[in-house]
């Protein structure tokens, strides 16, 4: 880790890819990218040993901006796929990349139970409250009176609590980032990545093409007013109570991760096979 | 009549009978006393105290499929035995051991004019202490098979260790109830054991088979979802990943197992999953991501009847269409079929060894019927097909996971290898992986994943080809075995020719054309209603000469009878 | 987001000089990345207004790195730790980019830029206890008051565009 006396091994430009992002000017995903650089330099970890894994969407779009390894898989299995990497390579550093349809829609099963295994990984959700690449369509963190063209004058459904059904299913470290400001979230994704277990932080991002409202978010955000709880259900009620921008860590739990033992046994199936004998 | 060679047993009952319990009772005693044999069962819908009937079929050599009828059927009880319609088929020869408090006797049974000796088998475990009535149908039918005593109370001994000496001798005490009662009614000459060759021999279901020939291939990694008829599978590899080295992570649902395993591969460890149909149809979406991403992983389906849930605890070989054609866009990737419960290792092992040189996803397409068979069968060879993946090498170059190369297979960088950082990918992309919509692009990466798998050395594993004749019978996966035994019935008669495909996918028509070289009648036989495979070899080969077809959907096995009665009939 | 200086004050002119070529860095990085975004966007226009302001200021940080001769810079604003709340003073806001954006609009970004820049430096030189700080803060100071009198003028160039300036008859390409 780097302290005041040593430099950073990496700086962020090191973890950026020379492929130049679909996302429209002005998306709120640009700061999470240049969040995420941040972050893995302040962390010194070589890019080739971080896998940022995604499922499908602008924010899923994310790997391939990153110098690092990525997997874009299919729509709402990203937790999944980062299950399966993180317990086999244990060493290498995961983070699961996914926005609101996603990850809380078609994704919404896998994300229970990822936060119910406490795999050690950090999940970042790029919420912004609409579907963004399939032109406009409401999410699961919609407001009820948003009007579009699916549900005209708005769903009237109430919008999910992610942060809340987080902490209900298990989740080690639950955060707020907002992408405006990008060094805090990048302070808020180190203490995710470094804390053990499975690490949830969802980031504000506003859609300047869908959510051109969501410009005001810049002034509705605030800090947290007191610092993170150990105590789930002190954090849950803080959540479902505040005005949905309080920015910063909200909880840090202390369940283990769940990690097991993939060493090789020297793989004599023989033992295995007497089983059998007549 | 029953002979050494072939003899067929069948214990029903109900309630808590333990009819199955006896079923392998019989066939671990019978095989260790120098029997191969088969043994499968036949259930109703309950969890617990439902009607069963164990089937057991032994001979002097490895056998593969059911016979046509039961030598001895003895019914502890026959409640709601009506349900098991004609799977258990008995005849005029048959030996029906019936409890005369057990109920009506169903119409297999009385239509069959089989020779019926009652015997009050739940009477007599009620004067043993701790006495149970499948013991006594133990103790009967190894007085035909001519198992003594002391076979049976060391079978005893080691299976019920667990359960105590009490249990132990009230066992013992049912077993010689039964050889008694047997040797006072005349069951009929005692057979005696056939003296095998063979040094080793195993007793094992398909799905422990499966289970094997995965980590003999290197698997290392399993998600698990469960589902009848594979769960044995996941459930013998969780502890054995224990022993070997590996990891099972038992899945919130098929969509999250199958992502689970292409993440673990994408790592580097050989990974594979177990389902039935209703499971696979919900993964084919993320096989075709395995497919364009070139991410090898195996999945095992092991068929049951369907559609849909259709009936969990019956074979079936429907699901043919969905592993063959049904991934979303042109999508090649391997499809095989183990042919029997031995072929179970060799077909899952060389799955693996395929998927991992192929960077491509295998469905290997099992069934109830093999997979939850329990069969005795000579220790399989060890053969060395291990999953080996081209892995690139660290270079300083700009890494280009999907290069065309001649073979088609491009080396995979594995997550911590320097420089060779890519984004996997299931949008169609360029040679380094990056997203594209360009039409070279998309079509030189649609050339080079099917130019992979067609260009592979797949040898003569591809199928089984046996015999000579101007006839030939295909079939495939758990039909082979009565293909081959009707075969075996007419070979006096009729030169015939046995082709069964092991490699379903990709098609090889050279060998294929070569198999059926002067053959001028085909009679496929399979078990789908919608004659699945008979569409599939139309599609695919060309079958010249006269073909006819011998299909059937589940529940009731394809029997080496009917098979002998279609090529018989045609010929004449 | 309040732009507020390093946790670690500042103790010497290697330290100014330090976060002074990190605000130009940066501003540098971002007006690259924001040309490139107007590149994959096709607006030819903004292409060339972000390059030329990414040379500019990649001017401003040369000069400062020969104030500074053989001292790394960039470890030492590293060392003196990062902007915790908001961002780097002269960072333009990512947000207020738009795929038909003009002129005008980007030397907005680059106006607010240099205006919180200059707010950075002048609060140092309001704050600071150190002559030799004090000294050269006040360069700065006047340094930036230059650059923000530069995009004033520029920006008479550019009138403010209509409220039409971002219709586009073409409604959103779904893509996934």
């Amino acid at each position: 880790m780097a302290t005041i006396e040593t430099p950073l091994a990496y700086k962020p430009a090191d973890y950026k890819s020379d492929i130049n992002a679909i996302w429209c000017p002005g998306c709120g995903d640009y700061h999470v990218l240049m969040s995420f650089t941040r972050a893995f330099a302040e962390l010194g970890l070589a890019p080739e040993q971080i896998v940022v894994v995604s499922g499908i969407g602008c924010s899923s779009r994310i790997p391939a901006y990153t110098n690092c390894y990525g997997f874009h898989g299919v729509h709402g299995r990203s937790l999944a796929l980062a299950a399966g990497l993180k317990v086999t390579r244990p060493e290498l550093t995961v983070v699961v990349a996914s926005g609101d349809g996603d990850g809380y829609s078609i994704g919404g099963n896998h994300f229970l139970h990822a936060c119910r295994r406490n795999i050690d990984m950090t999940y970042v959700v790029m919420d912004n409250r609409v579907y963004g690449m399939t032109k406009g369509q409401p999410s699961p963190t919609t407001e009820p009176d948003f009007d579009t063209a699916l549900s005209p004058g708005g769903t009237g459904l109430s919008p999910f609590h992610p942060l809340v059904i987080a902490l209900a299913s298990g989740a080690n470290f639950v955060a707020r980032a907002f992408s405006g400001a990008p060094n805090e979230t990048a302070s808020i994704l180190v203490e995710a990545m470094r804390h053990p277990g499975f690490s949830f932080v969802e980031i504000l991002s506003p859609c300047v093409t869908f959510r051109p409202d969501e410009r005001e978010w810049k002034s509705l955000v605030h800090p947290a007013p007191v610092a993170a709880t150990g105590d789930p259900a002190k954090a849950a009620r803080r959540i479902m109570t505040d005005d949905g921008f309080n920015i910063g860590i909200l909880y840090r739990g202390e369940r283990r991760p769940y990690q097991p033992r993939m060493e090789d046994r020297n793989s004599d199936l023989a033992e295995l096979e007497k089983d059998f004998e007549l | 009549m029953p002979d050494r060679d072939n003899v067929s047993i069948a214990i029903v009952g109900s309630g808590g009978a333990g009819a199955l319990t006896t079923g392998s009772f019989i066939l671990e005693a019978a095989c260790a006393a120098g029997w191969y044999g088969l043994l499968t069962r036949t259930v109703g819908p309950q969890i617990r105290g439902g009607e069963a009937a164990a089937l057991v079929r032994l001979a002097s050599h490895p056998i593969e499929c059911m016979p046509d009828r039961y030598d001895l059927l003895i019914g502890i009880d026959w409640l709601n035995a009506n349900r098991f319609g004609a799977e258990i088929e008995v005849g005029p020869d048959s030996l029906v051991i019936s409890d005369p408090r057990g109920g009506e006797l169903p119409a297999i049974v009385t239509r069959a004019g089989a020779r019926i000796v009652e015997v009050p088998i739940k009477e007599m475990a009620k004067t043993i202490p701790g006495g149970r009535p499948n013991m006594i149908a133990l103790g009967m039918a190894a007085a035909l098979l001519g198992l003594g005593e002391e076979t049976l109370s060391a079978l005893l001994a080691k299976r019920l260790a667990d359960k105590g000496q009490t249990a132990i001798d009230a066992s013992c005490a049912g077993v010689n109830a039964g050889l008694a009662a047997a040797a006072a009614r005349e069951f009929g000459k005692p057979l005696s054991p056939p003296k095998t060759r063979a040094a080793k021999r195993w007793l094992v279901s398909g799905n422990e088979a499966t289970g094997l020939g995965a980590l003999r291939g290197g698997i290392r990694f399993a998600a698990a979802y469960p589902i009848t008829p594979a769960s044995e599978i996941l459930e013998w590899l969780a502890p054995s990943f224990s022993k070997v080295g590996g990891v099972l992570l038992q899945a919130e649902d098929e969509l999250a197992a199958i992502n689970m395993i292409i993440g673990a591969s994408f790592g580097g460890t050989p990974s594979l999953t177990a389902t039935s149909g209703p499971g696979l149809s919900l993964m084919i979406e993320a096989l075709g991501l395995a497919t364009a991403a070139e991410i090898p992983v195996v999945v095992v389906d092991v068929m049951r009847a369907g559609p849909s849930t259709g009936i969990p605890t019956k074979s079936e070989q429907a699901d043919l269409n969905i592993a063959v054609y049904g991934f979303h866009g042109d999508a090649p990737h391997l499809v095989l079929a183990p042919q029997s419960v031995a072929d179970c290792l060799f077909t899952t092992q060389w799955a693996v060894h395929l998927a991992e040189a192929l960077q491509a996803p295998a469905i290997v397409l099992s069934d109830q019927f093999i997979g939850q068979t329990v069969a005795a069968i000579e220790r399989p060879a060890d053969i060395a097909f291990i999953g080996q993946r081209t892995k690139a090498a660290e270079n300083s170059g700009t890494y280009k996971r999907y290069a065309v190369t001649g073979s088609g297979i491009s080396p995979m960088a594995i997550p911590g290898l320097r420089g060779g950082q890519y984004t996997a990918d299931g949008l169609t992309h360029n040679e380094r992986g990056t997203p594209t919509s360009n039409e070279d692009d998309h079509r030189v990466q649609l050339d080079k994943r099917c130019a992979k798998l067609d260009q592979f050395a797949y040898g003569d594993h591809w199928a089984t080809v046996e015999g000579n004749g101007d006839f030939a019978v295909i079939a495939w996966g758990s039909l082979t075995g009565a293909a081959r035994e009707a075969i075996a019935r007419v070979h006096d008669r009729i030169g015939v020719r046995l082709v069964a495909p092991r490699l379903l996918l990709p098609i090889q028509p050279e060998r294929f054309a070569a198999a059926l070289e002067g053959v001028k009648h085909i009679l496929v036989v399979e078990q789908s209603h919608g004659a699945q495979f008979h569409r599939y070899l139309r599609a695919h080969y060309d079958m010249a000469g006269d073909v006819r077809v011998l299909n059937r959907p589940g529940p009731l096995p394809i029997r080496p009878s009917e098979i002998e009665q279609a090529i018989m009939e045609w010929r004449s | 987001m309040s732009k507020t200086p390093s946790e670690r004050p500042i103790a010497s002119i290697t330290d100014l000089l330090a976060l002074a070529h990190q605000i130009e860095a940066d501003a540098v990085q971002r007006y690259i990345e924001l040309a490139d975004q107007m590149e994959t966007h096709n607006n030819r226009e903004l292409v060339d207004v972000f390059r030329d302001l990414a040379r500019a200021e990649g001017i401003h940080a040369k000069e400062i790195r020969k104030m500074a001769g053989d001292v790394d810079l960039p470890a030492l604003a590293q060392r003196l730790g990062r902007w915790k709340k908001g961002d780097s003073p002269e960072q333009a806001d990512l947000s207020a980019a738009h795929y038909l954006m003009t002129p005008w609009h980007a030397l907005q970004l680059a106006l607010t830029g240099e205006q919180q820049a200059l707010a950075f430096f002048t609060s140092i030189l309001d704050t600071t206890k150190d002559a030799k700080i004090k000294e050269m803060a006040a360069e700065f100071v006047e340094e930036e008051a230059e650059h923000v009198n530069l995009v004033h003028r520029l920006l008479r160039k550019y009138p403010k565009p209509p409220d039409s300036w971002s219709d586009d008859d073409d409604a959103p390409t779904p893509q996934g």
